[in-house]
């Protein structure tokens, strides 16, 4: 059971918006990571989609999803192998000034033998009836196992606007 | 006018002072970025049209099921509780 949330690291986007945040040269001092996010986006739509890669690397992901929208629930396996989805995110077609908030949970991120998995909730803000809440299980199983030492999270399209944030904590098991 | 797109690296190191390096740093995309992006915002496009088709094909076939249905005799709360 962990018993200790350190925060390794934070930061809120600026008034120009941002294509991408990374996290680097995240230390090996814990045992699993959260990342907890509040996020908006530029572009219109039902909604927004985030992208999530750790090292860099652009392959070797697999996710499955399961979400609502307030009238039914459905469930599908994320198509690409490229990255990991953050769930659906507010953009501008949402209310003005309301976020997606998410958790991204990382067990054993520094292991370089097995896999990495990671669990996520994401859950759009809006005052409509239309919203989503997501919940995904994915899983990175590149050739050669790596510790996680870089998290990327990009937009699927267009930017995140100013004030979205992104914390990320550290867990001990002692 | 043409947008700068701008990457946030927020380095976790835990020794930035000492080591010399700042926190965060702003910096314009690469090229491989954008090429990544444009990639990205093309899948975008064609999963959202496929997801807009299946939706509007899952409405068409429920309003026709739904219709079938009340033709039989059953009623709204009937087909409801199905």
């Amino acid at each position: 059971m962990a018993n200790t949330y350190t925060l390794i690291a934070s930061s809120t986007v600026g008034s120009g918006g941002s294509s991408s945040i990374s996290f680097t040269s995240i230390d090996s001092s814990y045992t699993d990571l959260v990342l907890l996010a509040s996020i908006d986006s530029s572009p219109s739509g039902t909604y927004n989609w985030g992208y999530l890669t750790f090292n860099s690397v652009g392959s070797n992901y697999s996710q499955k999803f399961i979400y609502g929208d307030g009238s039914s629930v459905q469930s599908f396996n994320w198509g690409a192998s490229a990255q990991l989805a953050t769930g659906m995110l507010n953009n501008a077609t949402q209310t003005a000034s309301t976020f997606t908030s998410c958790q991204f949970y990382i067990p054993n991120y520094r292991s370089t033998t097995n896999a990495k998995s990671v669990s996520s909730e994401s859950a759009m803000e809006n005052n409509a009836t239309s919203a989503y809440i997501t919940m995904g299980a994915g899983l990175w199983n590149p050739a050669t196992q790596a510790a996680i030492t870089t998290i990327t999270i990009t937009p699927e399209t267009g930017t995140f606007v100013q004030y979205s944030s992104f914390y990320l904590y550290g867990i001990k098991n002692s | 006018m043409t947008e700068t797109l701008t990457a946030l690296e927020v380095c976790c190191c835990g020794n930035c002072a000492t080591a010399g390096h700042p926190k965060e740093v702003i910096r314009p995309l690469t090229a491989a970025e954008i090429t990544q992006r444009n990639a990205d915002a093309a899948a975008y496009a064609t999963r959202k049209a496929e997801e807009d088709a299946a939706a509007t094909a899952k409405a068409s076939a429920k309003a026709s099921a739904n219709a079938k249905l009340k033709a039989l005799g059953l009623s709204d709360a009937e087909i409801a509780a199905l």
